[in-house]
């Protein structure tokens, strides 16, 4: 579980995150939601350490982000996995070696132990013709596919996803929602996926968080969107026609 | 007070590629990827150049000298010292600057375009001692390049003397053997290693460093060979004081 606190966070003088507070729980996957410019990327870089809070506490499992010592938030590191908007595979490495990459870094198991862990998770996002390949030669689909595997080989307790179906097609955009969910629930991950794509809010948000210029601005899960009379989710919510006419038919 | 900023932060990433290090195994295979990239894919460039600006020392010298009081392996002698003493160490490494250089910060930055740098960082693992140090040891075998550039060049200017009839063999191989101190084959290694760190790591800099996208990325490479050549330069001249005066 990972509890925000009051999180503030300014740049050059510019207040970006003001006072958020939230729970992520386990097993759930959690979304971050807003418009470009609300502050989610920079709230999941704080989740992940690249961006130093300024004020406000963030829990890991009960233990406060802040108070850790050097070697506690290296092991918390270690217990993370990210899957980049990009996907951020490294281009000279196969997606074998992709996915072996931090159980080699970061492990003291053997080549042949580190190999079958590997192949166990390509094999569960639906990779194993593409071992040898090497991310060029991959789709975007394949890519995130290769990132997710990627990131949970290390078995993580905290997923992290920014964007991860940006750049897709819908149809392959929700076999990636999936993809994140049923690894979430059969881990019993917190999952924190940052996005602006209402499908993705339809199909996995479990618990959403909606920022608005900073702030949190509403939370709630994917049964209560169509229900709540928040003007800000409703602005960002009912943006497009399409959304409209499916609250129309909803209601 | 820009400067100063630069200066600093990269004092401090010098002091993060020493800390942390990755795991030996890992380490090895990079340090010999970069010893590839770096060191034996610049020898045919170098050797190359090294071949031919030797060849045109040795005419030039043979050109301008004009009094017959001058001896003939004055023009062997000449391209030896320009050679060993500058030629190879100091615009050899000025070259490198543009090659290895600008491969460097390109590599670097796509990874930090491409958000590769932050998965690092995310999965806990020093970046910087990942990207940095496997390029300075692989820039530590710069002198054996430099090495192949002294033979080059001198081999350069004996073929252009010969076949251009400016002085005969013996002339020039005396003149290469003459008032020959093998200190300034040491002065000229010692330059090297030190541009060679100078070469890995202002690169690097640049390229670790680098905000926004693609374009960018040629900026950063474009700076990165400016502010590396200015660097050895202003250390050639302080490295020279010391030692040969």
């Amino acid at each position: 579980m990972i509890e925000l606190r009051d999180i503030t966070k300014s740049f050059a003088g510019k207040e970006v995150l003001k006072g958020i507070s939230m729970t992520f729980e386990p097993g759930k996957t959690n979304l971050i939601i807003g418009q470009s410019g609300s502050g989610k990327t920079v709230l999941l870089k704080c989740l992940l350490g690249l961006h130093q809070t300024d004020g406000g506490s963030m829990l890991f499992s009960d233990q406060a982000y802040n108070e850790m010592s050097d070697d506690a938030r290296r092991t918390l590191r270690r217990e993370m996995g990210m899957v980049f908007q990009g996907s951020a595979l490294f281009d000279s490495m196969t997606v074998l070696e992709n996915v072996m990459f931090p159980m080699q870094m970061l492990t003291k198991q053997s080549d042949a132990a580190i190999r079958k862990a590997a192949e166990e998770v390509i094999e569960r996002v639906n990779l194993v013709d593409a071992y040898h390949k090497l991310p060029a030669e991959l789709s975007g689909g394949m890519q995130k596919r290769v990132a997710i595997a990627r990131a949970v080989v290390m078995k993580p307790k905290y997923l992290f996803c920014d964007e991860p179906n940006s750049g897709l097609d819908p149809k392959t955009a929700i076999v990636i929602d999936n993809l994140v969910r049923e690894i979430t629930q059969e881990n019993n991950i917190t999952t924190v996926i940052n996005s602006h794509d209402m499908n993705s809010v339809m199909e996995i948000g479990d618990s959403i968080l909606f920022l608005k210029d900073g702030v949190k601005a509403w939370e709630g899960s994917k049964e209560l969107v169509f229900k709540t009379d928040n003007k800000a989710i409703n602005d960002f919510v009912y943006s497009s026609n399409l959304m409209k006419k499916v609250k129309e038919v909803y209601q | 007070m820009k400067l100063l900023h630069h200066v600093g932060a990269y004092l401090l990433m010098l002091r993060m590629v020493f800390i942390k290090p990755t795991k030996g195994k890992v380490m090895r295979k990079l340090i010999f990827q970069d010893i590839q990239d770096l060191i034996i894919g610049s020898i045919g460039i170098v050797g190359f150049l090294s071949f031919f600006v030797g060849g045109v020392v040795s005419i030039q010298t043979a050109l301008n000298i004009e009094s017959p009081l001058i001896p003939k392996n004055l023009v062997g002698f000449a391209t030896r010292q320009s050679v060993i003493l500058e030629f190879a160490p100091t615009f050899m490494c000025i070259i490198l600057a543009g090659k290895v250089g600008s491969y460097i910060t390109s590599s670097i930055g796509t990874m930090r375009v491409t958000e590769q740098i932050d998965a690092l960082e995310v999965m806990g693992i020093n970046s910087v001692n990942y990207l940095v140090f496997p390029k300075i040891v692989a820039m530590l075998l710069l002198p054996f390049v430099i090495n192949i550039s002294m033979f080059l060049g001198i081999l350069g200017g004996y073929a252009a003397t010969l076949y251009g009839g400016f002085s005969s063999s013996a002339d020039f191989i005396e003149g290469i053997q003459l008032d020959f101190r093998p200190f300034h084959v040491i002065y000229a290694f010692i330059k090297t290693l030190i541009f060679a760190m100078v070469l890995a790591t202002i690169p690097s800099y640049h390229g670790y460093f680098m905000k926004g996208g693609a374009l960018e990325v040629g900026k950063a490479a474009t700076v990165a060979f400016v502010w590396t050549s200015v660097v050895i330069i202003v250390l050639n001249y302080i490295v020279t004081q010391l030692l040969l005066t």
